[in-house]
């Protein structure tokens, strides 16, 4: 029982660490029609930044509120980057997804490269705040209290999403958007002020994705975001593409499934067991779990 | 036939690549040794080997439009299976040969028939999954079969001595060039067979494939099967010209760097994706190379630092590429050729009728555009 219990936790952690990833995909998928690429990179910046932040800026530390300034650093450059990057290099592009597409794959190769410039290929130990160090007992299983920030988190960013979505009226012309941006645009909105702001949006939860999955691993390097980039298409994709809930579900099932199938198969089988209900899902449900019947 | 001078250029390269092992000729600045020195045929013959998959990636990516994320998967479906058979079921070179062959159309045959009942960014996203389903079981290393990340050394003595040995170098680098060779022609073949042209029609407009009464699918999975066999062949010349398999081919930063090479030489081109292939190869040796040189060690940090990476420069290189010239280096070439010709570009139909340079990837905008999920049409913003 508390094997089975440890392993619902830890999955339910994994599943959060996607979520925050996929979420910022599906977003800008839903509304611009990109895949973004450069998403696992955003991730790693979040990561070094907060990793930087608690060694060199005063103030911040690698405990207690220190590590909230360099958590709040780490996700402010990760914002900013993506902000900057769909200013400067997709906007020019509007309308061209595949050469979008192209670039993002660019930005990818280049912006993790240059991480793995400055601070080495080798991974690097990530600061461990004390209240994520110690375990909680969950009937009758030790469950390390990282998960449980991990899912709290993304919980609260699920919370903050939908109420966005739901009750501003930024968040109105994303959802319009999603459904269909001709007619918003018809309408007299500038849909590209959204554009910009599911990007930084999207960037934020990478870059806190990056710190709290430092946190999870113990250590960050800098092809981390690339890995988890892969199962967060794979989450979007069941998820069906543009819906926030069902990536949030996606999430869940895929942690879930990947943590049960690697403890008790083989490890390496979980993440085979993702790839194949990937398939299952595409070929029973084409649009994903969400897709609305025709 | 003979009218036209560019018809016989493939023939002019093919035949002054064969004679350049016989030159000591000493190419400052581009290469270190003289030209048929060990070092310098094993860095051409890769880059050969490399121009060839990707040539076999734009079959895919460039004439039948299919954007593809796991390419990969083949190429070291190829290395691996032809490396086990010879090292664990010890069989001959011929024998290893026609064992990876057969995968070689099974296994695209396989993935292919599952990915190509989606379309669009679904379908993309399936080719990634199942390559990195390859990328795992190499990294897990079952059974202590393929080596995990330290890769694995090909046994010596089932391949054939001409193969083995730094001595040996030249009759590797035949072999690429063979290999290269061999992927031209057949590409040249099938983009102007019938197939070739249902394809470029699926690249321009599916739907209307289907209204004209042929079903895209079996076409769509012919070019899979067989743009995945060519690169499962490309993998058994990587492993020959290596010595061994690594696992660094089996990862999603190789397909991509496909995807980089074929764009940077131009989609819908062959001579551009193969160019594309040995630049991009040419560039990631060299540019290491580089970044050990005293010339980049002596700058200032702030360019020394991201000098270092080759990743980072090929990656910036390959945005510009996108932004300014959106047909990459084939594209670059043919509107040169058009303004030179005085006619205005985009006037003028392509000599052979299959494609157009560097037009491949607008023609892809449409088909993204119907990826799942996105409202259909091509919403124009205000003002």
């Amino acid at each position: 029982m508390s094997t089975v219990v440890l392993l619902t936790v830890t999955g339910l952690g994994l599943a959060a660490l996607y979520f925050l990833v996929a979420s910022g995909l599906s977003l800008i998928f839903g509304l611009m029609g990109v895949l973004n690429f450069a998403h696992g990179a955003f991730l790693t910046i979040g990561a070094y930044g907060t990793w930087w932040a608690a060694e060199n800026i005063p103030g911040a530390g690698a405990t207690g509120w220190g590590f909230v300034y360099a958590v709040a650093f780490g996700v402010a450059v990760g914002t900013l980057v993506a902000a900057v990057v769909e200013l400067t290099l997709i906007r020019p592009l509007y309308e061209r997804h595949i050469e979008q597409v192209l670039v993002t794959v660019g930005l990818s190769l280049a912006l993790v490269a240059l991480v793995r410039a400055v601070w080495g290929a080798d991974p690097r130990p990530f600061p461990r705040p004390e209240l994520a160090r110690g375990t909680t007992s969950l009937l009758g299983a030790n469950v390390p209290n990282d998960r449980f920030l991990l899912i709290a988190t993304a919980i609260v960013v699920l919370v903050a999403v939908l109420a966005f979505l739901r009750f501003t009226r930024f968040g109105l012309v994303i959802r319009a958007g999603v459904e269909n941006r001709t007619m918003v645009t018809a309408l007299g909105i500038d849909v590209r002020r959204a554009f910009t702001l599911v990007f930084a949006i999207g960037g934020a939860f990478a870059a806190l994705a990056g710190a709290l999955g430092g946190i999870y691993l113990g250590s960050i390097s800098p092809g981390q975001g690339t890995s988890l980039l892969i199962f967060a298409f794979i989450v979007v994709v069941i998820g069906g593409m543009s819906s926030i809930t069902g990536t949030a579900v996606a999430a869940v099932l895929v942690g879930l499934v990947q943590q049960f199938a690697n403890y008790y198969a083989a490890s390496g089988v979980g993440d085979l067991s993702v790839v194949l209900l990937l398939a299952v899902v595409l070929l029973t449900r084409p649009g994903g779990l969400t897709a609305r019947l025709a | 036939m003979s009218r036209n001078p560019t018809r016989l250029a493939p023939l002019v390269v093919l035949v002054v690549l064969a004679l350049l092992p016989y030159s000591t000729l000493q190419v400052p600045g581009l290469f270190d040794g003289v030209l048929n020195s060990p070092g310098t045929l094993q860095l051409i013959a890769l880059c050969l080997v490399f121009g060839g998959v990707a040539l076999s990636y734009d079959l895919l990516f460039g004439f039948t439009g299919l954007l593809s994320f796991g390419h990969a998967l083949y190429f070291a479906a190829g290395t691996y299976v032809a490396n086990l058979a010879l090292t664990e079921l010890g069989l001959g070179l011929g024998a290893a040969l026609a064992l990876t062959t057969v995968v070689g159309v099974v296994l695209p045959l396989l993935v292919g028939g599952v990915a190509l009942r989606v379309s669009g960014i679904a379908f993309s996203m399936v080719t990634l999954a199942t390559a990195q389903v390859g990328s795992i079981i190499v990294l897990q290393d079952p059974g202590g079969l393929t080596g995990g990340e330290e890769g694995l050394a090909v046994a010596r003595e089932p391949v054939p001595d001409v193969f083995i040995g730094v001595f040996n170098t030249v009759n590797k680098y035949w072999l690429a060039l063979a290999y290269l060779a061999l992927v031209y022609l057949v590409v040249t073949l099938l983009t102007r067979s019938r197939a070739g042209r249902v394809w470029a029609a699926i690249r321009e407009n599916e739907r209307r494939v289907e209204v004209l009464g042929l079903k895209p699918y079996p076409f769509k999975l012919l070019a899979f099967v067989l743009a995945g066999l060519l690169a499962t062949l490309g993998g058994v010349v990587h492993l020959l010209l290596l010595g061994g398999s690594t696992p660094r081919v089996t990862t999603t930063d190789f397909t991509l760097s496909l995807l980089v090479m074929v764009v940077l030489g131009g989609a819908g081109s062959r001579w551009g994706a193969v160019l594309g292939g040995v630049l991009y190869t040419y560039l990631d040796s060299r540019l290491t190379d580089l970044a050990q040189s005293p010339a980049v060690q002596d700058l200032p940090a702030w360019l020394r630092v991201p000098l270092s990476e080759p990743l980072f420069i090929l990656g910036a290189l390959f945005v510009v590429v996108v932004f300014f010239f959106p047909g990459g280096i084939a594209g670059l070439v043919a509107r040169l050729r058009e303004r030179r010709a005085g006619r205005r570009p985009g006037t003028t139909p392509p000599p052979d009728g299959t494609t157009v340079p560097g037009r491949a990837v607008e023609q892809l905008r449409e088909a993204a555009g119907r990826g799942v999920g996105v409202g259909a049409g091509q919403p124009r913003d205000g003002v």
